[in-house]
C-alpha cells in the first residue's frame, strides 16, 4: 500500500492516521523487525523506521539511547534495508527516517533504488531541506519514491509553500520547537501550523510529530492533522516493557483516534 | 566571491540543518551582512579587538628559530599574545556584539579542551550575555581548570553524556539546545564549518590574522613571504590566516592537520588528508566517517584539533589546488613544540606546534624549489600554558626527567 492510500483509507474511517516510528536495529535486527510487525498488527497506519546515525542532533533522550544500542549492536544501513523489506509486506506503507550523510555515503540513487526495491515507500530526512535536495528529487523521481521534508512553526509561510511543494505522500509538521521526545503537553504551535500548511497542501496530508505519547493526546492531535506521528513513546514503551508494552500504546494511540 | 548567496564554496558547505533552524540562520544571515556593511559595527568591533583583544598581534622574526633551522626567515605572527591566548577571542568578540545587535540575550557555545568555552564565556561576560557552554563528559574531567575558568567568568557548564561524550556530541548537544531555544539564543559556534551563515561570518571575524600578517610582512620585509602555514582542525585560524593571501597566488597556502599516531593508522583527526566527502554539522565538507556514513571518532594530542571534520572553505582550497593540506603526526608536533620552548622562549599550543612542525618539514622541498631562502609565516594560533599537562606527560616532566 502507498502513503497517500493509506492516507486515505484512514480519512474514509473518519480519523487521522497513526504514524508510528521504530529505529532498525533496536534492540537488534531481528529484534526491531519482529517489533515492527507488532506494531503493525496493534493498528498503525504508516510505519516510520529509523536509520541509526551517529549524530543525531535533531532527536532526543530516548531515540539517541535507543540508536546509540542499535548502533554498538552493529547495525549497518543494508540492515535497514532488510528491515524494510522484512515489513513492507505486511500491508502499511514503510518509509524509512534518515540523516542525510548515510545516505550520501550509500549513494543517493543506490539508496533510492534499493529502498524501493526492498518495498519502502520513501524517504523522511529531517536534516535535507528541499534547497539542498537536487540529487535526492532526481532519485526519488527516478524509483517512484515519496519525500517527506519538515516544516516548523519557525518556517516562513514562502518555506512552507516551498516545502510542501517538494514533498510527496506527506508533509511532516514539527510541532515543536525542539528535539523529538514525549511532552506532557502537546504544543498549542501545532494547529497553527497545520492551518498554514494546509492553506498551501491542496490533497497532500499534513502529518503531525514530536511529544505524542497517549491516545488522549494522539486524538487532540488527530482533530485538526491528518497524520499522528508517534516516535519516542513508542521506543520507550519497547525498551521498557518490550512488545507487549509497544502493542499496548499503539492500541492506546489508535483507540484515540478512533471515532 | 564565496560563498554564494546560499554558503556554497563549490560543491562545499550549504546547510544541512532541520528546518526549525532554517529561520534563525537566514536572521543571523541578514544580521551578520548588514552588520560587516555598518561603519559603526565594524568600528565598534575594531575598537575591541584593538582594546580589548590586544591585536593587532605581533609578527615576530624567530631569529634563533631561524638559524637553528638554517636557509629560511620564520616569521611567528603571535595570536598567543592575545586575549584568552589565542586568535578565538576574534570570533567570539565578533560573534556575541552580533548577538546584542539582534536583541539576544543568551549565547551557547560547545568546546572541547574547553578554549572556545573560555573565550565565549569571556566575550559573554564583557558584553554582558548569559552563556551556557556544552561539553563532552570526558572533557570536563580532563579539563577541570578550563571548567573552573568558564564558571568563573559566570557561564553555566553544562557536561555532555551522550555518544562519544566528546566535542562533536557537544556540538549535536549545542544544536539541540538552539532549535529549542532559538529566539532569545545565539548559538556562537566556534569555528569556520556548520550551515551557511558560520562558515563566512567566522572567517569574516578572523581574517584581520591574514590582513595584518600580509601588511606587517611588506612592512618587515618589503615583500610578501613565500608561504604562510597554519594548522587546521576546523579550521578557523588557518582560513583566518589564509584569506587575505587567496589572491596572492605566489604565496604558498599550507594547511597542517592532525595526523595522530599517523595517518596509516587511523588513528588522526586529518579530515581531507585522512577523510571523505560527507555532511556533518550542517555542511559538506571532508569528514572521517566509516562506510556507512557514520561518523569515525577523531585522534589527536591536541584537544583544539580534534575534530572530525573540516570547514567547507578548506574543503574548497583543497580541491582547487590553492591550499595544500597535509598531516603532521603528534610526535613531530610535539619535537616543534619543543624546539620553540627551547629556541625562543615562547610555548605554543599544540594545536600551533603542528603549523610549525609541518612547515618546518617542507622548507626544504620549498628552498629547492625556490632556489633561495624562503621567507615563511606560521600563525602561532596559541599559546601553550593550557597544555602543560599534556606536555608534562608526554615529556616526562612530572617524574623528573627533562627534555634531552
Amino acid at each position: 500500500m502507498n502513503v497517500t492510500t493509506a492516507y486515505e483509507k484512514a480519512r474514509a474511517e473518519g480519523r487521522a492516521a497513526l504514524v508510528g516510528y521504530l529505529p532498525a536495529g533496536f534492540p537488534s535486527v531481528a529484534g526491531g523487525i519482529s517489533a515492527v510487525k507488532a506494531m503493525i498488527e496493534a493498528g498503525v497506519d504508516l510505519v516510520e523506521i529509523g536509520l541509526p546515525y551517529s549524530d543525531p542532533v535533531m532527536d532526543g533522550p530516548v531515540i539517541q539511547r535507543a540508536t546509540e544500542q542499535a548502533l554498538a549492536g552493529g547495525v549497518r544501513t543494508r540492515d535497514v534495508i532488510a528491515t524494510v523489506e522484512a515489513v513492507s509486506g505486511a500491508g502499511v506503507p514503510v518509509l524509512v527516517m534518515s540523516y542525510w550523510n548515510p545516505i550520501e555515503k550509500y549513494g543517493v540513487d543506490a539508496f533510492a533504488r534499493d529502498l524501493a526495491g526492498a518495498g519502502g515507500a520513501g524517504l523522511i530526512t529531517p536534516d535535507l531541506i528541499p534547497d539542498e535536495a537536487d540529487e535526492w528529487l532526481a532519485a526519488s523521481d527516478q524509483h517512484h519514491l515519496d519525500r517527506v521534508f519538515l516544516i516548523s512553526p519557525s518556517s516562513t509561510d514562502e518555506r512552507i509553500a516551498m516545502t510542501v511543494r517538494h514533498c510527496r505522500g506527506f508533509v511532516y509538521a514539527t510541532a515543536v520547537m525542539g528535539v523529538t521526545g514525549a511532552r506532557d503537553a502537546t504544543s498549542t504551535a501545532a494547529p497553527t501550523l497545520v492551518a498554514r500548511a494546509k492553506k498551501v497542501s491542496g490533497t497532500l496530508p499534513v502529518g503531525v510529530g514530536l511529544g505524542v505519547r497517549s491516545g488522549v493526546q494522539a486524538a487532540e492531535v488527530g482533530a485538526y492533522a491528518d497524520g499522528v506521528i508517534v516516535g519516542s513513546a513508542l521506543v520507550s514503551a519497547l525498551a521498557d516493557g518490550g512488545e507487549p508494552a509497544l502493542r499496548t500504546l499503539t492500541h492506546d494511540l489508535r483507540a484515540g483516534l478512533t471515532p | 566571491m564565496l560563498p554564494d548567496d546560499r554558503g556554497h564554496f563549490g560543491p562545499y558547505g550549504g546547510r544541512f540543518v532541520p528546518e526549525a533552524l532554517i529561520a534563525a540562520l537566514d536572521e543571523l544571515d541578514a544580521h551578520y551582512r548588514k552588520a560587516m556593511a555598518d561603519p559603526e559595527f565594524t568600528g565598534e568591533f575594531e575598537r575591541m579587538l584593538r582594546e580589548y583583544a590586544g591585536t593587532p598581534s605581533l609578527l615576530y622574526d624567530a631569529t634563533r628559530l631561524s638559524e637553528r633551522v638554517g636557509g629560511a626567515r620564520i616569521l611567528l605572527k603571535r595570536e598567543d599574545l592575545n586575549h584568552t591566548g589565542a586568535h578565538k577571542v576574534r570570533n567570539v568578540l565578533g560573534q556575541a556584539l552580533l548577538t546584542k545587535r539582534m536583541g539576544k540575550t543568551r549565547v551557547i557555545a560547545e568546546t572541547g579542551a574547553g578554549q572556545h568555552g573560555v573565550a565565549s564565556a569571556t566575550a559573554a561576560a564583557y558584553l554582558d550575555l548569559e552563556c551556557v557552554v556544552y561539553m563532552g563528559e570526558v572533557d570536563t574531567k580532563r579539563q577541570a581548570l578550563n571548567v573552573a575558568r568558564m564558571k568563573m567568568l559566570g557561564a553555566t557548564v553544562i557536561p555532555v553524556t551522550t555518544g562519544s561524550k566528546t566535542l562533536k556530541d557537544a556540538i549535536n548537544e549545542a544544536l539541540r539546545d538552539w532549535v529549542t531555544n532559538v529566539d532569545e539564543t545565539h548559538y556562537l559556534l566556534g569555528t569556520a564549518a556548520g550551515p551557511h551563515p558560520f562558515p563566512a561570518m567566522v572567517r569574516d571575524f578572523v581574517r584581520g590574522i591574514g590582513v595584518e600578517a600580509r601588511a606587517q610582512c611588506l612592512e618587515k620585509t618589503g615583500a610578501l613571504p613565500d608561504a604562510v602555514a597554519a594548522c587546521v582542525g576546523g579550521g578557523s585560524n588557518a582560513i583566518g590566516m589564509f584569506h587575505a593571501f587567496v589572491p596572492d597566488a605566489d604565496v604558498r597556502l599550507y594547511g597542517f592537520e592532525a595526523g595522530g599516531d599517523g595517518v596509516e593508522t587511523g588513528r588522526h583527526a586529518a579530515s581531507i588528508t585522512g577523510g571523505s566527502h560527507g555532511v556533518l554539522h550542517g555542511s559538506r565538507s571532508y569528514l572521517l566517517q566509516d562506510e556507512d556514513g557514520q561518523t569515525i571518532e577523531s585522534h589527536s594530542i591536541s584537544a583544539g584539533l580534534d575534530y572530525p571534520s573540516v570547514g567547507p572553505e578548506h574543503a574548497w582550497l583543497h580541491d582547487q589546488g590553492r591550499a595544500r593540506y597535509q598531516p603532521v603526526t603528534d610526535a613531530e608536533a610535539m619535537d616543534a613544540f619543543a624546539l620553540l620552548c627551547r629556541t625562543e622562549g615562547i610555548i605554543p599550543a599544540i594545536e600551533s606546534a603542528h603549523a610549525l612542525a609541518g612547515m618546518l618539514r617542507e622548507l626544504p622541498a620549498l628552498r629547492a624549489e625556490l632556489g633561495r631562502e624562503p621567507t615563511v609565516i606560521v600563525n602561532l594560533s596559541g599559546r601553550g600554558d593550557k597544555d602543560m599537562h599534556t606536555a608534562g606527560e608526554y615529556f616526562g616532566l612530572f617524574d623528573g626527567d627533562v627534555i634531552g
